[in-house]
């Protein structure tokens, strides 16, 4: 689970931002909403460790992320923590299944090829396997970045405007398949939005 | 998928990019290498012919052709010298001279040198004899390991030799019309004995003249009157049964013989230091001393070298800058994989070491693929040498300096991807990916 307590950030350039306290408990969807310009991606990044706060703390699964040493940190959240990104980047040089198996690597786990094609069938890639990224379509390139975030069932999923591209029906279709693998892996969903369908659909929200 | 794989992934990426990369550090590996190569077994090839000659004597003329053609077996001579003149270097009691072996040269047999001498030879080279025995009968041989492989040769073969200094395959060669007899072959010793044909003095008085030029007999092939040559048959008479085995000192001093090898009994004495100068001042002999004409081919030899290395030193610099092009403007193209890198677990450390790795693979590659050049051109080029300049060349023998030149590599691949792998673990997660 993830919980942010009194968190504030300063950038380079001087400017200063607090964030509401925000809790998300396993199994749990929760929306972050925020007009563009907000700091919404900012406090995903401090939630995700990949920012560090001027002050308060982030938790994810009962460790504390300012206890971390860079490296530790770097570790940590390569094994507990599911990013998707807003445009989905893979290293361009492997294939969808070597990507896949290079987060497992480096988030320190063995590879496990079952896992992998389980997911890339769950989510329709099963004949992408060995397609390099840039062979495949937007849609196909966000359902494999999805993959790629659950591949090592880290305890917090976070998804940075995963529909804000999509249609209607498949801004349903993926909150709906974010929801269901969360579940899946007991993993905490935090989806940063400023997507108001998705309001309707997921009640808990958090506002900026 | 560890960072060698990941690496090799993102270097086959780029599949041009990478070739002139590894192309390029290739090259200047494959330069420096040959360089090394062609020093390396020139200067062991000069010092092995050197033997311990301190001075070689003949007729006036170039030292340093001298020295070529009676030390090296390249080039022309510079005449002959009568018996005569030099026999006082064969006085066991000379005050500087400890010992001296006469040549007599100007014929071949299929490109290989026949040299009329003395078996004292052989123990200056520290040749031996590896099957049959030595020469002691004029037309008896004894050949060179290599003469006798390239040419299929075995002991009891009869060959004729040409007059002159000819290239196989010559058309317009003339042969003597003697038969010589192949009485011994050599073991390799890794000096020009191994490709010569050794046989008496007197052999060369024989077949030279015996076809009525009397005593006057030039040793320079070029000038010979072959028109002496016909009519004269010489298929009734036994060589070794008509000339048996004499001293060459006991000769008429009015024969003639190339050039002498003489070994000093003190080379440092003030005596021997001397002692080329009193014979050129005083004497119709030419005395050359080979070690000094050698360091002065040596001195040609290395200034040319030193215009190739600042070539090969150009293109090493090149090379590892086209590394570091190619791993710092991919770093542009990257920079996303490789924050994503970061934000999946990879530490700095990993980022680095990823970038670090690529630029060693070019240089491992380049590595590898140069070596195989220089040596590749070395085979190549080995067969021609050998036939023009009596200079052997072993394509697959590997210097302690080329293993030197691998960490000299790895180093460069470090140098120039080290820049671009700072600027890689520096790589902001947040930054780069919130654009």
């Amino acid at each position: 689970m993830l919980s942010a307590t009194n968190l504030h950030y300063k950038y380079t350039n001087g400017e200063a931002l607090s964030f509401p306290d925000l809790t998300c408990a396993v199994g749990e969807t929760r929306l972050l909403l925020g007009k563009s310009g907000s700091g919404k991606t900012t406090m995903l990044q401090l939630l995700a460790g990949l920012r560090k706060p001027t002050q308060g703390t982030v938790t994810i699964a009962g460790q504390n992320l300012a206890e971390l040493s860079a490296a530790a940190l770097d570790h940590f959240r390569g094994r507990h923590v599911g990013m998707i990104f807003q445009t989905p980047h893979f290293v361009r040089a492997l294939t969808m299944r070597e990507n896949l198996e290079l987060a497992q690597t480096l988030a320190g786990n063995h590879i496990d090829k079952q896992r992998i094609n389980g997911l890339l069938e769950q989510l329709d890639l099963g004949d992408k396997a060995k397609a390099l990224p840039g062979q495949l379509s937007v849609g196909q390139q966000q359902r494999a970045a999805i993959a790629r975030a659950l591949v090592n069932e880290p305890a917090v999923l976070f998804a940075d405007e995963p529909t804000s591209a999509l249609d209607d029906e498949n801004t349903s279709r993926v909150v709906k398949l974010l929801q269901h693998q969360a579940e899946a892996v007991g993993a905490a969903l935090l989806i940063v939005t400023h997507d108001n369908r998705l309001t309707g659909i997921i009640p808990q929200q958090t506002r900026l | 998928m560890n960072l060698l794989q990941l690496s090799w992934k993102n270097l086959t990426f780029k599949p041009l990019s990478a070739l002139l990369s590894v192309l390029l550090f290739a090259l200047s590996i494959g330069l420096i290498s040959l360089l090394l190569n062609l020093r390396a077994q020139a200067d062991e090839q000069f010092d092995n012919n050197l033997a311990g000659i301190n001075l070689v004597v003949g007729a006036k003329g170039s030292p340093l052709e001298l020295t070529l053609n009676s030390m090296y077996h390249v080039g022309y001579a510079t005449g002959n010298i009568k018996l005569g003149q030099v026999k006082a270097f064969f006085n066991p009691k000379h005050p500087i001279v400890a010992d001296a072996v006469p040549l007599s040269v100007g014929d071949s047999y299929k490109g290989y040198r026949i040299v009329g001498t003395i078996p004292k030879i052989l123990e200056w080279y520290g040749a031996e004899v590896a099957s049959g025995g030595i020469w002691q009968h004029d037309f008896e041989v004894v050949i060179g390991e290599e003469v006798a492989r390239v040419n299929g040769l075995a002991l009891g073969d009869k060959f004729r030799s040409n007059h002159g200094i000819i290239d196989e395959g010559d058309e317009n060669n003339m042969e003597h019309d003697d038969d010589f007899t192949v009485v011994g072959i050599l073991a390799p010793s890794g000096t020009v004995m191994d490709q010569l044909v050794l046989t008496t003095n007197q052999t060369y008085w024989h077949s030279h003249e015996e076809h009525g030029n009397g005593g006057k007999e030039e040793g320079e092939g070029d000038k010979h009157d072959h028109a002496d040559h016909e009519g004269h048959d010489h298929a009734d008479h036994d060589h070794t049964a008509d000339h048996a085995p004499k001293s060459i000192l006991d000769e008429d001093s009015e024969k003639e013989i190339t050039s002498l090898l003489v070994k000093y009994r003190n080379a440092s004495s003030f005596q021997a230091l001397s002692f080329p100068r009193n014979i050129n001042e005083n004497t119709e002999l030419l005395a050359a001393n080979p070690a000094y004409e050698i360091s002065e081919v040596r001195r040609q030899f290395d200034s040319g070298q030193r215009i190739l290395g600042i070539l090969v030193l150009a293109i090493t610099i090149v090379s590892a800058l086209s590394i570091f092009i190619a791993l710092f403007s991919s770093l542009r193209e990257r920079r996303y994989e490789l924050a994503l890198m970061r934000s999946m677990g990879a530490g700095r450390g990993k980022v680095f070491g990823l970038i670090i790795t690529e630029g060693l693979l070019v240089a491992v590659i380049g590595y590898a693929l140069g070596i195989a050049l220089s040596h590749g051109i070395l085979a190549i080029i080995g067969g021609s040498v050998q036939d023009d300049f009596r200079y052997t060349i072993s394509p697959w023998k590997f210097l302690t300096a080329e293993y030197l030149l691998f960490a000299a590599a790895l180093l460069i691949g470090f140098v120039a991807a080290v820049i671009p792998a700072i600027q890689a673990a520096r790589t902001d997660i947040g930054e780069t990916l919130s654009r």
